[in-house]
């Protein structure tokens, strides 16, 4: 009996009126856990009835602790007939069995039902006295620590990163089991919301009991979705990476928020440059029919110093024997990745040294029928089918020549009973040290360091082998290695990279018809449409790229949805323009038959609008590489000469390489031939993406480029818009158009209602699309809006004194070959850098290292995909190659100090705690000081009085502002004011409008934490006003 | 093709001030958007009417959704559905519980029953309120007067604590409910000129010197009726003026006084039986709850109109009473000082404030 959970029902407030003759209510409670309810007095005649019931105590197994939820029921005694529910509260106890998370839940909860919303609230108190159970088989994974935040968690330090770990469970639908036919509405809705809580504890569990088999304490980005199958069952899983952290001590975090602060080193570029990175992709659909593949990505890869990064073991002893060959220590990188089942992360953003070089997105797809699940206990089918994707995500990354995939998700969507699977990720290599903790060779090391700012831009992969016809340079940062002329991740900017200008969200659009059809042949259909899909939103995402003047894209997400008579293509993500990168080429539109004159007219009209919108945006995003001095031009085909002196000269100075004339080429433009029925409409697509207003920039991940200085003011919201088709005859190109123009209203929506935040950033902006039904395309949005200041004001004084600073912990930390510390928390504080100068980190780590890259080793292994992917992969290229000098980027000077001038207000006149509520993982100018744990809530709302409701909409704004509520609710009484990497996982909306009803579910979740403003830090801490010291004692303060 | 469902759900609840106030001012949403695109949004944010359209309708519902909560403002602090800083929500009550004077002229004093509120769109077509405003002003009257008519203790405070109002809005709502629980008439012709404020301001003087709560601090009375034991003591004024002597003299102190201050001596000497006889009769006769609906009516009637038909300034008006006042202390017969105070006190700052020249 290693547990007691312990509940006390305090009072209750705007309870509703249950009672029409007396116009009150006699409420009670009863108090769930498992198979055991308590129940309290009844409180007669009240609307805010005061029980302050006695402590109800459970006495459970730690496995039920973590699988169920307290289940909390408000009722209305009745004398003469049955008590009437009032309404329910769910709480997660999870929360309570970890020791560094929250130690108690209080406070006001709303008390929720399903067919009338939130009725009233309810102040409870739940502790847990814990025993742990040190049994060695036990079923248990209590303590096991959970994030949705996808990097390592500030205020903790990785000590490892074990690598992936996924779960899966499945059960019956109750909404489809027979029963359903006769109870009512309600009942099955709370039958669903608990057997989901119930699903989602037991996930948790298991995955908590792998972590522990690996050795870890952690879950970090921890994501769970659900699947409803419908007649074939629910199915619960999850994916994370499992981590050992350790909470981070004072002292340690002092000295660890000064490597983000500081400034871009002129030294940076004596610094050997390091590691190749890949461009490439790959991916692949299957189904039970079919098996088709298409797609290209781009590489990328980052060389930062430290981070202790532990494998399974293997390799480390080969390692200190190896000596300086770098082949070696990649082989041995590779061999302990390789012997784990998958080497994927969901990490988006690392600790330095963790990532060097990025060979490319890596998706797969597979169509599935679903059929039903018939034993509940052994869900095979279903992992087996995620295993086969996972397997085809490895191959893919592999062929690439990288042994880890990052940044690492997976999604489904299901029409009636066809299901497409993906899974999408970032091919990569990691640093070595990462995998094993061997000492290092010091010469070699020497050899290997690269800037970290543009070190991950560098191709990885053998360029006699390139996957895919890509066009190489040398890179314009470091002029000493081969860069790709395009980059496409899933991950996050690495904080230390070299950008040019701001970044702005790019998103490709598209929207197929399909014959209706059935079983295998809709499943046949569907796998032979997504190759055109996924190339077209490729080709989309390319153009869109261009015209914006960049050159790379992050946090790639491609949403495929199925519907019964059309497919959706969405694909967003963060163009930025990596100062490591060629400039892009123009886009130049030529027609095929140049005979007729007003044909010519359109064709150059075409062209100047478009070469103004280039134009336009290079302003708009501050997006103006110096002009260059001499001209690089990348071969496609480099020549031995120049291959055997990539492999062998990473410490020439950068002169040398300005000398290799990498020959051939032309400013070759990209061409669209506009003949061409989809060259048409891409064009149409390029132009028809209204530019934001002025104030507004917008991006989809952590990070946005180029802005640091952000206000305290943040935002965050949900859209959803409904659109329904009447026409039932549409093209593809009508589709496509009022698709795209759904989106862009949407977004031009947002930027209205928040014209008040300008300057204002829309961060982490993320669509999802669904069709509920036939004729209906479901958008909904969910971003953080962040003001920030316009101007940016710098203190480059302090910067530099900073700087001999980090370089000091830097050197020492050499000497001690890894300083966890420093790595740990410089990765946490990502998010934080982005009040702090993106660039600005690479200066701080001249001994960033990168590991000894073997390209001969991978190019046997390369050739044979290559073939293939020739075939499959299509790449747009060419382009004209601007060198940009490494130093003048324009990369923005740190601006953390700007924090100490924002505005710290809090609502003191408000009896309800403010909860702030992001996607991102951080607060801007705030220091996030404890997490009390995981939020993972699940609701149902249904009715049956649509039109009285407000109608659809006015359905689901009170059902979304309930969630909200309720949200902020539990992050309150887990003693929190922030959710954190908080996401709408799910929001499925259902309407009979004849019937007057509607049915709605919700899933949401994110990281409970309490912050603490830097200026109430500053304010309590004794230092000096001077910026320099101001900083130092604010990272001390801050633990 | 049309959308269908379309929200925007914030963690903050984002509320524009522009639009709430046409909200409350009683538009359609329609009517709503011409006003706003009329007002240049479009061109200053480079917004579509479609835009326009969907933020406003997102507004309106959201309107929709406080206004419960908006009707028991307390509430708003504490509840948890919306997240609204506390300086917003001070806005949204202060707006919601804001009225026209247009229309509260024409209600107040009037019963605030069912059968008003069936009259608002007559009251509509002649403020040219909208009726939905009308109503929405009449309601908040009505639920005001309702929760402090129970209630104990010094009005404007109840309002201000219950309702969370600032304290000007909060003295007018006092006054509104004052008007409505004693029926003053305010309708007649002859009070048309006379403006809310001007009404408000003799509601104070009111409740703050004839209740009962405004002797008695510590009496756990109501603020929201007259005194009954004082409008008793009122009939001893009679004296004034039943007893000729007594009249005489008060007369002959009050000419002295004002002798060579004024340019309208003579007629305050011609007139100062009829206006005495007036006052006392206003004072005695206010037992009668019928005679204290017309209190307005009669000062206007019988003391405003006779002086200003003489073409008294108020400066004339202000003189007059301050020496018909004091000059009751000097007859030695007259007994009830304390009284004849509170009571001309109060007249002698009504009278001025509703003294137009």
């Amino acid at each position: 009996m290693p547990g007691k959970l312990k509940v006390k029902i305090v009072a209750g407030r705007h309870l509703p009126v249950m009672d029409r003759a007396s116009d009150l209510t006699d409420a009670f409670v009863d108090v769930k856990f498992g198979n055991t309810t308590f129940k309290t007095d009844v409180y007669p005649k009240s609307l805010n009835p005061q029980w302050n019931s006695e402590w109800f105590k459970f006495e459970v197994d730690d496995e039920d602790l973590q699988d169920e939820p307290l289940q909390i029921t408000v009722l209305d005694h009745d004398t003469y007939s049955a008590n009437d529910a009032i309404g329910k509260v769910y709480i997660d106890i999870d929360p309570l069995l970890c020791s560094e998370a929250a130690t108690v839940i209080s406070g006001w909860l709303p008390i929720y039902d399903t067919i009338h919303g939130i009725r009233g609230e309810i102040n409870v108190l739940v502790k847990v006295d814990f025993f742990n159970d040190l049994n060695r088989f036990r079923q248990s994974s209590c303590g096991v620590k959970f994030f949705c935040t996808t990097s390592i968690p500030r205020c903790y330090r990785a000590v490892m990163v074990h690598g992936f770990v996924e779960e899966l469970v499945v059960n019956e639908d109750p909404e489809y089991q027979w029963i359903d036919r006769i109870r009512t509405p309600r009942a099955s809705n709370e039958a669903r919301q608990r057997l989901i809580f119930l699903m989602s504890g037991e996930l948790q569990r298991k995955i908590g009991l792998k972590v522990l088999e690996m050795g870890g304490n952690a879950v970090v980005g921890y994501l769970q979705c659900f699947d409803l199958e419908g007649e074939s069952g629910l199915v619960v899983r999850a994916i994370g990476t499992a981590c050992t952290l350790e909470k981070i001590s004072t002292l340690t975090s002092a000295s660890a928020t000064h490597p983000s602060n500081s400034s871009p080193s002129k030294d940076m570029k004596d610094s050997p440059q390091a590691a190749p990175s890949t461009l490439g992709c790959r991916s692949t659909h299957s189904s039970p029919v079919h098996s088709a593949s298409g797609r290209l990505s781009q590489g990328f890869s980052v060389s930062v110093p430290t981070l202790l990064f532990a494998g399974m073991g293997s390799g480390g002893s080969a390692g200190k024997e190896a000596g300086p060959l770098k082949a070696l220590l990649r082989q041995q990188t590779q061999s302990a990745l390789e012997q784990r089942e998958y080497p994927f992360f969901t990490l988006t953003s690392f600790p330095p040294g963790f990532l060097l070089h990025v060979g490319g997105v890596v998706s797969a797809r597979s169509v599935k029928l679903l059929d039903r699940i018939h034993n509940p206990d052994e869900p095979e089918t279903r992992d087996a089918w995620w295993e086969e994707i996972r397997q085809e995500i490895k191959s893919h990354a592999k062929a690439l020549g990288c042994h880890a995939v990052l940044g690492y998700s997976e999604s489904t969507s299901i029409c009636e009973e066809v299901c497409i699977l993906s899974a999408s990720g970032t091919a990569a290599i990691l640093g070595s040290r990462f995998v094993q903790d061997g000492p290092l060779d010091t010469d070699y090391r020497f050899e290997e360091v690269a800037p970290p700012g543009c070190g991950f831009c560098h191709i990885p992969y053998d360029e006699l082998n390139i996957p895919f016809p890509a066009q190489l340079t040398y890179c314009y940062y470091c002029r000493r290695f081969k860069v790709p002329d395009v980059l496409f991740t899933t991950i996050d900017l690495p904080t230390e990279a070299n950008v040019t200008g701001k970044g702005c969200l790019i998103q490709a659009r598209l929207c197929r018809t399909k014959k209706k059809a059935q079983g295998e042949g809709n499943a046949t259909a569907i796998s032979n449409l997504l190759p055109f899909l996924e190339y077209e939103l490729h080709t989309q995402l390319m153009n869109k790229l261009k015209l914006r003047g960049m050159n790379s894209l992050f946090g790639l997400r491609i949403q495929i949805s199925v519907g019964e008579t059309m497919l959706l293509g969405l694909a967003s993500a963060t163009g930025v323009y990596l100062t490591a990168l060629p400039s892009p080429g123009r886009i130049q539109i030529a027609g095929k038959t140049p005979s007729d004159i007003t044909y010519e007219q359109h064709i150059s009209n075409m062209q100047k609008k478009i070469n103004d919108t280039i134009a336009k945006n290079k302003e708009l995003y501050e997006v103006n590489p110096p002009e260059v001095v001499e001209e690089m031009i990348g071969s496609p085909i480099p020549e031995p000469r120049q291959r055997s002196r990539l492999l062998r000269s990473h410490s020439e100075s950068s002169d040398e390489v300005t000398e290799l004339d990498l020959s051939h080429g032309k400013k070759d433009a990209f061409v669209l031939e506009i003949d061409d029925t989809d060259a048409v409409e891409d064009i149409h697509a390029l132009l028809t993406d209204s530019p934001m207003p002025p104030g507004f920039y917008s991006c989809n991940t952590e990070i946005m480029p180029g802005i640091q200085n952000w206000t305290s003011a943040i935002q965050m919201f949900t859209s959803v818009r409904v659109f329904r088709l009447n026409n039932a005859n549409l093209t593809n190109q009508g589709l496509n158009k009022i698709f795209s123009d759904l989106c862009e209203n949407l977004l031009k929506s947002l930027y209205f209602k928040l014209r008040s935040m300008i300057p204002c950033c829309l961060c982490h902006l993320n669509f999802t699309v669904a069709v509920p039904e036939d004729e209906l395309i479901q958008v909904a949005v969910t971003a953080v809006a962040m003001s920030f200041y316009k101007d940016q004001t710098l203190e480059n004084g302090r910067q530099s004194g900073d700087k001999t600073l980090i370089k000091a912990i830097t050197e020492n930390d050499e000497q001690l070959q890894f300083n966890l510390e420093l790595n740990a928390e410089s990765s946490s504080s990502n998010p934080l850098s982005s009040t702090k100068g993106l660039s600005d980190v690479s200066g701080s780590h001249p001994s960033a290292r990168a590991p000894p890259v073997d390209y001969s080793s991978f190019a046997d292994r390369c050739s044979s995909w290559i073939e293939q992917l020739r075939l499959k992969a299509h790449t747009i290229r060419r382009g004209s190659v601007k060198t940009t000098s490494s130093l003048e980027k324009a990369s923005p000077l740190p601006e953390g100090r700007s924090r100490s001038l924002q505005s710290n207000r809090s609502y003191s006149g408000s009896s309800v705690t403010v909860v702030k509520m992001t996607p991102l993982s951080f607060i801007p100018g705030a220091k996030i000081t404890k997490y009390l744990g995981i939020i993972n809530m699940f609701f149902i709302r249904e009715t049956s009085s649509l039109r009285e409701e407000g109608g659809v909409s006015g359905f689901l704004h009170t059902f979304i502002a309930e969630v909200f509520a309720m949200v902020r609710a539990h992050v309150a009484a887990l003693g929190g004011n922030a959710l954190v990497s908080y996401s709408m996982k799910e929001c499925v909306f259902m309407e009979n409008p004849n019937k007057n009803q509607a049915q709605s579910l919700i899933n949401v979740s994110g990281d409970a934490v309490i912050f603490v403003r830097e200026s109430e830090l500053e304010a309590t801490s004794v230092q000096p006003q001077s910026a320099a010291t101001r900083e130092t004692s604010n990272g001390g303060d801050g633990t | 093709m049309s959308v269908e469902l379309d929200v925007f759900v914030g963690n903050t609840t984002i509320m524009d001030k522009e639009v709430y106030q046409l909200w409350l001012n009683g538009y359609t949403v329609n009517d709503a958007v011409k006003v706003r695109i009329e007002g240049g949004i479009m061109e200053e944010c480079e917004a579509s009417a479609e835009v326009l359209l969907s933020d406003t309708m997102d507004q309106y519902r959201t309107f929709q959704m406080c206004e419960r909560l908006l009707h028991h403002p307390a509430k708003l602090a504490n509840q948890l559905l919306f997240q609204i800083p506390p300086d917003r929500q001070a806005m949204l009550i202060e707006r919601y519980y804001a009225f026209d004077d247009a229309f509260v002229r024409e209600v107040l004093g009037k019963k605030l029953s069912k059968g008003t509120k069936k009259d608002l769109d007559d009251v509509s077509a002649k403020t040219g309120i909208m009726l939905k405003s009308c109503r929405r002003q009449f309601d908040n009257f009505k639920r005001v007067f309702k929760v402090v008519e129970e209630l104990k203790g010094p009005l404007v405070e109840n309002i201000r604590q219950h309702f969370l109002l600032p304290d000007q809005l909060a003295r007018d709502y006092a006054a509104i409910v004052f008007f409505a629980n004693n029926r003053f008439e305010t309708g007649k012709k002859k009070l048309q000129y006379l403006t809310f404020h001007d009404f408000a301001f003799c509601a104070g003087q009111l409740i703050n010197h004839w209740t009962v709560g405004a002797v008695d601090n510590m009496m756990d009375d109501m603020d929201v009726d007259l005194d009954k034991e004082f409008l008793q003591d009122l009939k001893d004024l009679k004296i004034l003026i039943t007893d000729k002597d007594l009249l005489d003299q008060h007369k002959s102190l009050v000419c002295t006084a004002l002798r060579g201050k004024t340019n309208v001596f003579n007629e305050m000497e011609a007139n100062f039986k009829n206006l005495s006889r007036s006052l006392v009769n206003i004072a005695a006769k206010l037992i009668n709850a019928k005679d204290v609906r017309d209190f307005f009516i009669d000062l206007v009637e019988k003391f405003i109109e006779p002086c200003r038909s003489d073409k008294w300034t108020s400066i004339d008006v202000n003189l007059y009473l301050i020496h018909y006042t004091n000059s009751v202390h000097i007859l030695d017969t007259f007994k009830h000082h304390g009284v004849w105070n509170r009571y001309m006190g109060v007249i002698k700052s009504c009278i001025l404030r509703m003294y137009h020249e």
